[in-house]
C-alpha cells in the first residue's frame, strides 16, 4: 500500500513537470493562443465553460455506455449460440470479424443516413464497433473447457443448460472481461468518431467529438483543448471502472486479476 | 429417478469389448472382465494399453465398438446414478468454493438445500478438510485439492468408483497418505472400485485384484489376485508379503513393456 502511494506520487510529479513544460515553451517562445494555448489558459478555458462542457460530456458518455452495455448484452447472447451450435459458429464467425475490419469512419455516414443524426446514431456506431471484441472473446472462452469437467457433468446427468450456465458462463467470464476492457477503450473513440459526423440536431450543441470540431471552427483553440483532455479522462475512467468490475467478479479465484492486483 | 439395483448380477461385466477410434487405431480389443461387487480392480499397463479408455467405456462417457459393457445389469449411462468418476486432475471449479464443488453433483440433480449444507459439511469432515471449506481451490495444495475432488466423488453415495490415475500427480508421501485414507473409507463402505495406476506399488497395496493389460492393441495380459491380508496400513508396505507382491506383478509388467 505505503509502495502504491509513492508511485502515485512519482507519478503526479512528473504530470506536473510535463505541465511546466509545456507552459514553459508556450511562454518562453510567445506562440499565439490560437495555435497552442498553454495549460493556465486551458485551465482558465474549462473553469469559464465548465457548464456546457459538463453537457458534453455526458451527452459522450451516454453514447459511450449505451453503446457499450448493448454490445455486451447482444454480444453474449451471439457468443451462448456459437457455443451451443458448432455448425452456426463455423456459418457465422467469419462474419463477425467483417464487424473489426470495417472503417468506423466508413461506417457513420449511411448509419446517419437510417438512424438520423443524433444521439441514437453514434449509439449504434459505439455499439457496431465494441461487438466483435465481446463476441470473439467470450466465444473462446465458452468453448474452451476442459474436456473432464464436460466428463464431470454428463457424470451427473447435467442438462445443455446447466452445462451452459453452471460451466461455460463462468469459465468465459476472464475472456469476457478481455473484451470489455477491450471495447471500453474503443467506445470512447467510436462515440467521438460518431459525433464527428452526427454529433447534434442542435447548433452548438453536442458530444465530445461534435463540440470538438465546432471549438476548432470557431478558432477556440483553448476549449478545445479542454475537451480533448476531457475525452481522455472520460477514457481513463471507463478503463478504471472496467478494471474494477474485473477485479470485482475475478479476484477470489482467478490468476490474472490476482496478478493484477498484485503489481 | 431412483435406480433399481440387481443383486443377482455382477457389478460390473465387460463382455468382448473393443474401441477403435475415428482415426482407426485400436485401442481395446476383445477385453472380457467381470467384476464382483466390492472388488478394488486395478488396471496397470504401459501407456496406450487403453487403462483411461477403459474407465470412459465403463462410466459411458465413450461408447464401445464392440462388445457390450453392463453396470449392474444396465447400460453404462442408465447405472451414472451407481458411478462417480474421479479424474488425474481434481477438476475443481475454480470459481466455487470447496464446498460449493463437492455439492455440485447435489445442486445439479436439485437436492434440497440444508441436505446438501449438512452432508456436504459431513463429507469434508471425513477427508479432513473442514477448515477449509469456504476457501477456493487456488489456495488448496495438490493434495488437498484431490481430497477435495474424492470428497465431491462420495458425498452423492456411489457405489462404484472409477479412478484414473487420482494420485498421479501427487508427491509420494502424500500419495501414500491418501492411499491409507481411501483404504480406510473403502472398508467401511464397500464400493466397487476401477483404478487406473502407473505405480506398481500403489496398485498392489490398494487392490484385491490387478489386472495388466497389454498396449497395440489394449488387451488383457495378466490377472493377479493380491493375496495381502487386511487391514492394510503403512505397516503393510514393510511386511515381506507386500515386497514380494510388488516383485512379482512388476516382474508380469516388465514382460508386458518387452512385448
Amino acid at each position: 500500500m505505503k509502495k502504491q502511494g509513492l508511485l502515485a506520487l512519482n507519478s503526479l510529479i512528473v504530470l506536473a513537470c510535463l505541465l511546466g513544460l509545456w507552459q514553459a515553451v508556450v511562454s518562453f517562445n510567445h506562440v499565439p493562443v490560437y495555435i497552442l494555448p498553454g495549460p493556465l489558459v486551458v485551465a482558465h478555458a474549462l473553469a469559464e465553460r465548465y457548464p456546457s462542457l459538463l453537457n458534453s460530456l455526458l451527452i459522450t458518455t451516454e453514447e459511450a455506455v449505451g453503446g457499450l452495455v448493448a454490445s455486451i448484452v447482444v454480444g453474449v447472447a451471439v457468443a451462448m449460440l456459437f457455443a451451443q451450435w458448432r455448425g452456426l459458429r463455423q456459418l457465422f464467425y467469419p462474419y463477425t470479424i467483417l464487424l473489426q475490419t470495417v472503417p468506423i469512419v466508413a461506417l457513420a455516414p449511411p448509419i446517419i443516413l437510417w438512424a438520423g443524426a443524433g444521439i441514437l446514431s453514434v449509439t449504434i456506431v459505439t455499439f457496431i464497433i465494441c461487438l466483435a471484441p465481446i463476441i470473439a472473446n467470450t466465444t473462446q472462452g465458452l468453448i474452451s473447457v476442459d474436456a473432464n469437467l464436460i466428463d464431470l457433468f454428463l457424470m451427473y446427468k447435467a442438462t445443455p443448460a446447466q452445462i451452459l450456465f453452471k460451466l461455460r458462463l463462468p469459465n468465459a467470464l476472464p475472456n469476457l472481461f478481455t473484451g470489455i476492457r477491450i471495447s471500453a477503450g474503443i467506445s470512447v473513440i467510436g462515440a467521438l468518431t460518431g459525433e464527428l459526423f452526427a454529433g447534434s440536431t442542435r447548433v452548438g450543441e453536442g458530444g465530445l467529438g461534435y463540440a470538438i470540431t465546432y471549438a476548432n471552427n470557431q478558432m477556440e483553440t483553448s476549449y478545445m483543448f479542454a475537451l480533448v483532455l476531457a475525452a481522455t479522462v472520460l477514457g481513463f475512467a471507463f478503463f478504471f471502472i472496467v478494471m474494477f468490475l474485473e477485479w470485482l467478479a475475478l479476484h477470489n479465484w482467478h490468476e490474472s486479476s490476482r496478478a493484477a492486483a498484485a503489481e | 429417478m431412483v435406480t433399481v439395483v440387481n443383486k443377482a448380477v455382477a457389478e460390473i461385466s465387460i463382455e468382448g469389448v473393443s474401441k477403435r477410434f475415428r482415426n482407426a487405431a485400436v485401442a481395446l480389443e476383445g477385453i472380457s472382465l467381470t467384476v464382483e461387487r466390492g472388488e478394488f480392480v486395478t488396471f496397470l499397463g504401459p501407456s496406450g494399453c487403453g487403462k483411461s479408455t477403459l474407465l470412459k467405456l465403463v462410466s459411458g462417457l465413450s461408447p464401445v465398438s464392440d462388445g457390450r459393457v453392463l453396470v449392474n445389469g444396465m447400460t453404462p449411462v442408465n447405472a451414472r446414478d451407481l458411478m462417480s468418476f474421479i479424474f488425474q486432475d481434481a477438476t475443481l471449479l475454480p470459481w466455487r468454493t470447496v464446498e460449493q464443488n463437492v455439492g455440485l453433483g447435489m445442486q445439479l440433480e436439485h437436492a434440497a438445500r440444508n441436505l446438501r449444507t449438512e452432508r456436504v459439511g459431513k463429507m469434508l469432515e471425513l477427508v479432513g478438510l473442514g477448515h477449509v471449506a469456504k476457501r477456493y481451490p487456488r489456495q488448496l495444495s495438490g493434495g488437498m485439492k484431490m481430497r477435495a475432488s474424492i470428497a465431491r466423488a462420495l458425498v452423492s453415495r456411489p457405489r462404484i468408483l472409477l479412478m484414473d490415475e487420482p494420485f498421479a500427480a501427487l508427491d509420494e508421501m502424500t500419495r501414500d497418505r491418501l492411499n491409507e485414507e481411501l483404504l480406510r473409507l473403502y472398508s467401511e463402505q464397500k464400493w466397487t472400485v476401477l483404478f487406473v495406476t502407473h505405480s506398481v506399488a500403489e496398485a498392489v497395496f490398494l487392490s484385491t485384484r490387478i489386472v495388466i493389460l497389454a498396449a497395440h492393441p489394449g488387451r488383457v495380459a495378466h490377472t493377479i489376485d493380491v493375496d495381502l491380508p487386511w487391514p492394510r496400513t503403512a505397516e503393510t508396505r514393510e511386511s515381506k508379503v507386500f515386497e514380494e507382491q510388488v516383485t512379482w506383478t512388476s516382474r508380469l509388467l516388465r514382460g508386458v513393456y518387452q512385448g
